[in-house]
């Protein structure tokens, strides 16, 4: 497999839908829906087939990244086109592909307004959240980073539901805020690299925006400035992430976004979020991220998520506002096992990305079927769905099921595995966090029992076609990639392993022999308490 | 002073007379053709400034050019030429911006073509100015013609009202300048700024020097719409014709930092501490002020010039960074950037006037993405750009400025700065969101071909700065001040 290396396959896989949204702006009119259809699906179809061999060229005992490209873009600020993959992207990025297709192949029947300009946008982000994975260069990183929230504003304001306009431009003005000051950690950063600036000297090396060099670089830093950056870095992780308090622009995006807007949001989006935190604040700035107060600080902000993401959740009255509050809770959980800063805590937040990503995204697309059959998503609406839809049902169980995290499905192992890592550093981190999952069973077995038992109350439910084809090949790959990775995680884990490794390494937990691990293989790999536990409340 | 009148000056000022030339043509022609063939005018107009280019270019390629001439009243440096060729695109772009709007209206084009280019001689010799009298004189040429443009639909009240607010605000912030240059003049003896910066470099800090300095400030920074002295941009822009707005939103601007760079860069770097204080607290007032205001404005001329007004506050943060090596870059490359996105914005103003002189409101934008896609998408990209969201020229212009103020020690600022732009695309984003998300009128929407140009240019300068930005850079790097 190593041909591969002599293509700039990242670059192919990245602007594929790029190259499709242009065909489809100039070459196709927009009175042939049919074929417009028809033609994102199959843009975005190849975009997966191209991708896949990525996971079998993927060399999973190299350290390092994979399949660089590099170009030189702007000289003038060192600045270049530096494309390149470890395990964490690779998995992130073959879960956009997955994703994306389902995305465009879900909307069929959902959209049927302005068709052509709403196929252009998904494949404009598809190629805009590729590009975010696969950057080597905080430059273009944030290019892409920030280039990717105009199609998802258009796809909310245009297609979104009642108070779209609201929630369109409070998504975009939240993720904004926070990157801006990203962008000035950023140019800190490249001057502490070069020419110093406010103070603090600079160490006089060539300009670069190079990710791999300034990790290196900025890990030397005072203990002071790395606080400083990491809290710059901070903001516009945490608002994408959303960590609590950050949080409050996602309820109104997710319920707003058209299904397929959800779906991303929750699968890829979200994802930016944690994707950023293991890529760059860890490994950048060590000495912060261990900092037993910057650790405090955001293992309380992770667990307050799990578990008042989980109490809101409870409460929710509109199927889609819930399933987007209890992203709130799942993604305190990968926060949590990200700071637990240790193996296992890492991997497990890495994993838990992916699952939420499936099982959340599966719900989305379930609430989107049925709102599609009744036009309403208030839960009063429905009741004893299992006699009509029994399809439907199914599907629904085993994704529900997979979100509370039951044993042999996805969720189980993702936050097994981060509960064994808070664990490892302190009892009361694992104990709040593991009522978070008792909370999340709670409310989604009563989620379902309120839509799926009983007998069917409202006349209006009594007719509701069970799923049509297209609609279950939307979700069967998702109900897939549930059972294989909660019955073998092991190929998932073996690629993310090498850079995890490294991760922790750089904040200072230890690292097991890899053969203990991969001999394991079961993705639980029974750490012992690496460290004795941080005294994270001083 | 002796003044050794060499002819080879004179060629080094072919653009700035030929212009002048071109003027005085168009003026007489303006007697003999009638308002139904304008449009012979227009293209004339652009014709000339055309050939102005081919002399500045004539000008870029002599040897020895960047030597002070005309008695060290002007100099045609690198620098000088950037401004020169920026102004003549503003002046070329407005002049076709303009064609089918002043065609229409009931009053007579040729004066109005006359005076445009007339501005464009001041803002020329503001560029080369290296002489505070010089500097002060084309200014006030550049000004003078301005104050007509703006009153120029004599008819319309607003238009009047405009005109008259910007006469006397303007003549005020002149005298106040001149104040300030005579105080400068009195404590040093020499009209020069290399001179000038000699003579400080000898001298102890001095009051009177200083509230010199102040002044000057103080009149310069009318001239780019900052705060405090921001408060006629919004009726002048409102009141305006179109066109005229677009052009006073980039042109004079532009030479008015030409000139602002140019004396604080070459004449007073001594006081850097002094009046680098005043601008910061200048430049944060500017950024919250115009932010903040056109937050609530429905009308989008008055939004586009708070927006402007904004956009100043962010261009002082360069001025700030003079000394860094990054603020002047970032200033040129901003400019450039800005022309563009600035301009395209006020030039799909103008296409959607399609009722008159009055509908200029947020939501004569309504449904424009249906009325006509390209117009619709292009805008976006002007907004995005003025958000400074990558990859845009926007955006490598506001990188540069915000590097500056990191760079020159103003970290508060800086996230000020940042903040701001994040609350600018609240503002801006409104526009999108009528745009593509409300219903508007079902008519199909299109543009003349000079408005089509225009904003083509317009789009295409966006993207490919923001894009491909090294060529920009390598070239604007040649193209600051000296030490």
């Amino acid at each position: 497999m190593d041909q591969l290396s002599h293509v700039p396959i990242l670059s192919i896989v990245t602007y594929i839908p790029l190259v499709g949204a242009l065909v489809l702006v100039f070459l196709v009119p927009k009175e042939k829906t049919g074929a417009i259809k028809a033609f994102a699906t199959l843009v975005a179809a190849i975009d997966l087939v191209v991708s896949l061999p990525l996971w079998w060229a993927f060399d999973r005992t190299k350290d390092g990244y994979q399949f660089v490209e590099k170009a030189s873009w702007i000289p003038s600020l060192g600045v270049n086109y530096h494309f390149g993959i470890d395990g964490i992207s690779l998995v992130l990025i073959l879960l956009t592909t997955i994703v994306g297709l389902i995305a465009v192949y879900c909307s069929y029947t959902a959209i049927s307004e302005r068709q052509k300009e709403y196929y252009v946008l998904l494949l404009l982000l598809q190629t805009f959240m590729i590009g975010t994975f696969c950057c080597l260069d905080l430059f273009l990183f944030y290019v892409f980073w920030e280039v990717m929230l105009v199609p998802m504003y258009f796809l909310i304001g245009v297609w979104g539901g009642q108070r779209r306009l609201y929630a369109a431009i409070k998504f975009f003005l939240y993720t904004l805020a926070g990157s801006v000051l990203m962008l000035l950690g950023i140019i800190a950063l490249y001057f502490y690299n070069t020419t110093g600036f406010l103070g603090y000297k600079g160490l006089g090396n060539a300009p670069t925006f190079s990710i791999e060099a300034l990790t290196a670089v900025a890990a030397g830093m005072p203990t002071e400035l790395q606080i400083w950056l990491f809290f710059a870095f901070f903001f516009g992780f945490a608002i994408k992430v959303p960590m609590f308090p950050f949080h409050t622009w996602l309820p109104d995006a997710h319920t707003e976004a058209p299904t397929a807007g959800s779906v991303i949001l929750a699968a890829i989006l979200l994802k930016m979020g944690t994707y950023g935190f293991v890529r760059f604040s860890l490994p950048m700035f060590p000495q912060a991220a261990q900092h037993p107060r910057v650790v405090g600080i955001m293992v309380a902000l992770a667990i307050i998520g799990i578990v008042y993401g989980a109490m809101v959740t409870l409460v929710q009255k509109d199927m889609k506002r819930l399933i987007a509050y209890s992203s709130v809770s799942h993604l305190g959980f990968v926060m949590l096992g990200i700071f637990a800063l240790n193996m296992a805590g890492v991997q497990g937040g890495v994993l838990q990305m992916i699952n939420h990503g499936i099982s959340t995204g599966g719900l989305f697309l379930l609430v989107g079927i049925v709102y599609e059959r009744r036009h309403t998503r208030m839960i009063s609406e429905y009741g004893g769905l299992a006699k009509q839809m029994p399809l439907y049902a199914t599907y629904f169980l085993i994704l529900a099921l997979s979100s509370m995290g039951l044993p042999l499905l996805n969720g189980f192992i993702g936050e097994f595995t981060i509960l064994q890592g808070a664990f490892a550093k302190n009892f009361w981190w694992a104990f709040f966090a593991a009522s978070g999952i008792v909370l999340g069973a709670a409310y989604l077995l009563w989620l379902y029992q309120r839509i799926f038992f009983g007998e069917i109350t409202n006349p209006a439910n009594a007719k509701l076609p069970d799923l049509t084809l297209r609609e279950q090949l939307t979700l069967a790959p998702l109900v897939i990639l549930a059972l294989w990775i909660g019955l073998y995680p092991k190929p998932i884990f073996d690629v993310i392993r090498r850079p995890s490794e490294k991760i922790v390494q750089a904040v200072g937990g230890r690292v097991l022999e890899p053969p203990a691990l991969a001999l394991r293989g079961s993705g639980e790999p029974a750490l012992p308490p690496d460290e004795p536990p941080v005294a994270a409340h001083p | 002073m002796i003044f050794a009148f060499r002819t080879s000056d004179w060629i080094l000022l072919s653009p700035e007379l030929f212009l002048t030339v071109a003027g005085l043509i168009m003026l007489g022609l303006s007697v003999a053709i009638g308002k139904k063939r304008e449009d012979f005018l227009a293209f004339l107009a652009v014709l000339m400034i055309g050939v102005t280019v081919a002399f500045l270019v004539f000008v870029a390629v002599q040897p020895d050019r960047a030597k002070p001439i005309l008695g060290g009243a002007f100099v045609v440096d690198n620098f000088a030429l950037f401004f020169k060729a920026l102004i003549l695109l503003s002046l070329a772009l407005t002049v076709l911006a303009s064609a089918k709007y002043v065609g229409s209206a009931p009053y007579p084009g040729g004066e109005y073509y006359s005076l445009l280019l007339f501005t464009g001689v001041g803002m020329l010799f503001m560029a080369s100015g290296n002489n505070l009298i010089a500097i002060y004189v084309a200014l006030e040429l550049m000004a003078l013609s301005s104050y007509v443009l703006a009153g120029y639909f004599k008819g319309e009240p607003k238009s009047t009202e405009a005109a008259l607010k910007y006469f006397i605000l303007g003549a005020f912030s002149s005298g106040v300048l001149l104040y300030g240059l005579s105080l400068v003049y009195g404590a040093a003896g020499v009209m020069g700024l290399p001179e000038l910066a000699k003579f400080l470099a000898g001298t102890e800090r001095s009051n009177l020097v200083m509230l010199g300095i102040l002044l000057i400030l103080s009149g310069l920074l009318f001239k780019i719409a900052a705060v405090p002295f921001h408060v006629w941009t919004p009726d002048v822009y409102e009141g305006s014709p179109t066109p005229v707005t677009a052009f006073f939103s980039v042109g004079p601007k532009v030479a008015a930092y030409a000139i602002l760079a140019r004396i604080f860069y070459v004449a007073f770097p001594k006081f850097h501490a002094d009046w680098g204080f005043v601008v910061a607290l200048v430049s944060a007032a500017t950024m919250i002020l115009g932010n903040v205001a056109a937050l609530l404005q429905s009308n989008v001329k008055r939004m586009l010039a708070y927006s402007s007004i904004a956009n100043a506050g962010y261009a002082l943060l360069g001025v700030l960074g003079f000394h860094t090596g990054w603020g002047l870059w970032g200033i040129l490359i901003y400019l450039l950037a800005y022309t563009f996105m600035n301009f395209g914005a006020f030039t799909l103003v103008i296409l959607l006037e399609s009722k008159g002189y009055a509908g200029e409101s947020v939501s004569d934008f309504n449904g424009l993405a249906r009325r006509n896609m390209p117009a619709a998408v292009v805008m976006l990209v002007f907004l995005l750009s003025l958000a400074g969201i990558p990859p845009t020229a926007g955006f490598i212009g506001k990188y540069y400025l915000f590097t500056a103020a990191l760079k020159a020690g103003y970290a508060w600022l800086a996230v000020l700065a940042v903040v701001m732009s994040a609350v600018s695309l609240f503002y801006y984003f409104r526009i999108a969101a009528a745009m593509f998300f409300a219903e508007g009128e079902p008519s199909k929407l299109r543009g003349s071909y000079a408005l089509t140009a225009v904003i083509a240019v317009c789009a295409v300068g966006t993207l490919v700065i923001g894009v491909a930005p090294q060529p920009f850079l390598e070239v604007l790097k040649t193209c600051v001040l000296g030490p």
